[in-house]
């Protein structure tokens, strides 16, 4: 079987499967059940200064797919509402018992130097691996000054990281947050400060959904309601880009990085690593199913890097980067057809209505004599662009077949009808 | 108990039926027994089978169905919880959608046309329909609608006629009520429904639907039902024709075929239609009369409802018995299975030969000639057998009967029209299973109703002076 085994700079994990700073992680109590379960290690809920947050009641929306299935989840909670001294007790004892396990704890504090030179050798004392900075929860905390609004300063960001390098020897991961317009910026800033790591994405602004009947939206506090951070499966697409755009920014391309968002299999933890992720994190996936679905990602992981010949984790990490680029360079003259299986095709018009009707009219309906509908694709008009193939719901009916090359590589920039086209 | 019943001409074959046992079991047993056949989704259920719907475009469902009603729509208003305007959509193609859900042969249209059952290829579908009836029912018994949910055009001043209660009356009073039209059914049996109150199987339509269904439809208002009035009884064409501005015979079939057999008439023989009417009407189904063993003739949906009901009553062997093979057969496959599953025995390649009596002249039993298919012909093969029986039930089908004027027929067993529905007699339309070629299905006969409903309105509107612009 391939080695899950990671190294994240320096910290080393028996697989690359981690718990993000969350609700799973609030205690020893969840952290045992977690261990237990087979996870490499948590980021320990967020410790702050004394006295604690305090919490409301509701805290937790949904945003629902067709059968009720949570395809994005929405929270209020604030960091952990317990107190420091019982925090950093059990953390030194979970990990006394699990030596093999990684913990790495969660900090946000304000932003002044004595409070995180305070809090540090306490957190080292732990016998923890390491220290992940909260730069990234977008609600009630930015309100005091702490969490996104440290993370959407790139000069907070960098300030706060030297800070920690200068008052712990353990290694300082720099957790960032979505809420921003360009995630490499924080992420420059997390390097320059020092940061050993960077972890993405936290959770992004969000409202899920309104009480029709109250006005209100979720979840409900009272008769009112907050924004609150969202994750989730939905959220998978965002956090891969923002990964592959650290992992592919010259300045930051050498910072390991913890993928997080929305990560609900092996599948999807080996996409965050194929974009350069060096370990993975978990929460809703795990707060909707529980601690036990480590198992199926391990041999899920395991079994595919095993088929595809890859022996540890890293033969594969940032594998994908290399085909990642701007549009730019993107080959102008390269061309796909949608083609239809006319044998798997049940006839049920989806590719035909969305081409017709927001496409480009490339698909024909033809009606035989017995009233039986059959769709083709006209080839001519066929632009290539995947909305029949996405709208099919036979899996391989539609495939999108790619034509011979009729002429070379050609990007924009060399193109001729580009009318700011670079010189090269 | 049976006074509903007083109107059906061939009650007195059903109480020669008095010498019989009745079934054992306790009523509450019994009508158990009589339960929905498909019971209703609960919310969860509907919820997911809607899910499953892949809101095709130009979909087979909906162009299968004979009312067209625009399934994927409404499925998908039903999954995002607006049940109103999914009733909304079904009725507004089929008033009678409630009992269409129920009792459609959906396996041979929409649910039998639905993509997800594609098997060829070698793709990933499902190899299940959506299960659309069920999906419309949910729809149907969970709206709430404060008033009728559709509202009457202005007034034509046009009174038109309607001869038949059932499906294609009902659907038609409702259209041309709409429309604007007052409508006048005279209806010869004691509640309106037609098939629905009378002649499905009682697992199929429960709980009082038909009549319930009914009073929802009369909402729409300027609609008068009168009973006991029966055309060639005490109701004539001529008059009708010459009162109302235009008259829609919606007669169904009410008289059943002849065996033509001696003996037709003995105690123990009767039309299956006749026992079922008797056993949906009964609120106490421990006093019917309960073969011992029953032979059921046909091979239709009505044979297959007749064997199965009486095997749920409690008869010991039930056999039915066609003369064709079962590929032959118009019972769905669907059906059959139904028949299977209460341990009814189907015989086929048997053509009934001779009705057979005991001492006191009830029937005994009867005598089957052996049938096979011969140069496209069908022949005795000249072997005979006989099977004891109790009691039999014809279901071999249904016919117009000796009331209506030939003139109409033209020379044919029903009703001729065209396809506006209107017969050889200018004024005089006609739908539903009375006419040629009707196709026995309850949704086929709402569709003719409302299509009617739009000629009729539409011939006598043309006739209608324009109303003065307004100034």
């Amino acid at each position: 079987m391939a080695d899950l085994n990671i190294d994240f700079c320096g910290i080393k994990s028996i697989n690359p499967f981690w718990l993000a700073s969350a609700p799973p992680t609030d205690k020893a109590y969840n952290v045992v059940r977690a261990f237990e379960a087979g996870w490499g290690g948590v980021v320990w809920k967020t410790l702050g200064e004394d006295p604690a947050a305090v919490n409301v009641s509701s805290r937790y929306s949904a945003h629902y797919g067709k059968n009720r299935e949570v395809i994005g989840f929405n929270n209020i909670e604030l960091i952990t509402d317990r107190s420091l001294d019982v925090n950093l007790r059990e953390i030194t004892q979970v990990k006394k018992d699990w030596p093999d396990r990684v913990i790495i704890v969660s900090l946000m504090l304000p932003c002044e130097e004595q409070l995180w030179a305070a809090i540090l050798p306490l957190v080292e004392a732990t016998g923890a691996d390491g220290i992940e900075l909260n730069f990234g929860c977008p609600h009630g905390m930015p309100e005091r000054g702490m969490g996104a609004a440290v993370g959407q300063v790139p000069a907070y960001v960098e300030q706060v990281t030297r800070w920690c390098k200068q008052h712990t020897r353990l290694p300082v991961i720099v957790k960032l947050t979505p809420n921003i317009t360009d995630i490499r910026m924080p992420a420059r800033a997390a390097h320059a400060g020092g940061a050993d790591a960077v972890s993405l994405i936290n959770t992004i602004n969000s409202i899920t959904s309104i009480d029709l009947d109250r006005m209100i939206a979720l979840p409900i506090v009272g008769n009112f309601s907050t924004h609150g951070g969202y994750c989730g499966s939905a959220v998978k697409p965002i956090a891969l880009n923002m990964v592959a755009e650290i992992a592919r920014d010259p300045a930051t391309r050498t910072l390991p990085i913890s993928g997080i968002g929305g990560i609900q299999n092996w599948r999807d933890a080996a996409e965050f690593i194929a974009l350069g992720a060096a370990s993975v994190q978990v929460c809703t996936s795990a707060m909707l199913h529980g601690f036990r679905i480590v198992q199926e990602m391990k041999d899920g992981l395991s079994r595919w890097m095993d088929r595809q010949g890859y022996q540890d984790i890293a033969a594969f990490r940032g594998k994908a980067l290399a085909n990642m680029t701007d549009w730019k360079y993107l080959d102008m003259h390269y061309r796909v057809i949608a083609h239809i299986d006319q044998n798997n095709c049940i006839g049920c018009g989806k590719c035909y209505v969305a081409c017709e009707d927001t496409s480009h009219q490339s698909i024909a309906q033809l009606i035989a004599a017995s009233g039986k509908r059959s769709y083709e694709v006209i080839d001519s008009e066929c632009v290539g662009c995947n909305l029949c193939e996405i709208t099919c719901p036979v899996q391989g009916c539609i495939t999108m077949v790619p034509q011979a090359a009729t002429k070379p590589y050609m990007n924009w920039t060399q193109d001729p009808r580009n009318p700011r086209a670079e010189i090269v | 108990m049976f006074e509903s019943l007083k109107s059906v001409e061939s009650l007195k074959s059903f109480e020669a039926l008095s010498y019989l046992p009745h079934p054992p079991a306790p009523n509450e047993t019994l009508a158990a027994q009589f339960t929905d056949l498909a019971p209703p989704l609960t919310l969860r259920q509907a919820a997911l089978e809607s899910a499953r719907c892949l809101y095709c475009y130009d979909a087979p469902c909906t162009r299968i169905c004979p009312t067209g009603i625009d399934v994927a729509s409404f499925i998908r208003n039903l999954h995002d919880c607006n049940i109103n305007g999914a009733a909304f959509g079904i009725l507004q193609q089929n008033i009678l959608g409630g009992s269409c859900a129920r009792v459609c042969p959906t396996e041979i249209l929409c649910e039998g046309a639905c993509v997800l059952n594609h098997k060829s290829g070698h793709h990933d579908a499902e190899g299940q329909p959506v299960r659309i009836g069920l999906l419309q029912r949910h729809a149907i018994d969970h709206m709430q609608f404060e008033h009728h949910p559709f509202t009457a055009q202005p007034s034509t001043g046009k009174t038109i006629a309607i001869v038949g209660a059932g499906p294609a009356g009902l659907s038609c009073a409702h259209r041309l009520a709409l429309l604007g039209n007052r409508v006048v059914i005279f209806e010869a049996r004691d509640k309106p429904g037609g098939l629905n109150e009378y002649g499905i199987a009682k697992y199929k339509l429960l709980d009082d639907f038909a009549q319930k269904e009914v009073e929802f439809l009369l909402g729409i208002g300027s609609i008068e039902l009168r009973h006991g009035q029966r055309l060639g009884g005490n109701l004539h064409l001529n008059a009708l024709h010459a009162q109302y501005d235009a008259v829609f015979l919606a007669l169904g079939l009410h008289a059943s075929g002849k065996l033509g057999l001696a003996g037709e008439d003995a105690p123990g023989l009767l039309d299956a239609v006749t026992y079922i009417a008797a056993l949906r009407q009964s609120d106490d189904l421990t006093k019917l009369p309960l073969p011992r063993r029953a032979l059921v003739i046909g091979a239709g949906n009505t044979a297959i409802d007749m064997a199965v009901q009486i095997a749920r009553l409690g008869a010991q062997e039930v056999t039915l018995v066609y003369r064709r093979g079962v590929e032959d057969m118009t019972a769905t496959e669907h059906e059959q299975h139904i028949a299977k599953a209460n341990g009814v025995r189907i015989v086929t390649w048997a053509r009934p030969q001779q009705v057979l009596l005991n001492g006191d002249g009830q029937v005994a039993g009867m005598r089957f000639a052996s049938t096979e298919m011969k140069e496209g012909g069908l022949f005795d093969t000249g072997e005979t057998f006989d099977i004891a029986a109790d009691a039999i039930f014809k279901a071999i089908g249904q016919t117009l009967g000796n009331d209506v004027d030939v003139q109409l027929l033209q020379g044919g067993a029903k009703i001729v029209v065209d396809a506006q529905f209107r017969t050889l007699t200018p004024g005089i339309y006609a739908g539903g299973d009375c006419i040629a070629p009707g196709q026995d299905l309850t949704v086929q006969a709402v569709q003719h109703g409302k299509l009617a409903a739009l000629a009729i309105h539409h011939d006598l509107v043309s006739h209608l002076e324009a109303p003065s612009w307004p100034t």
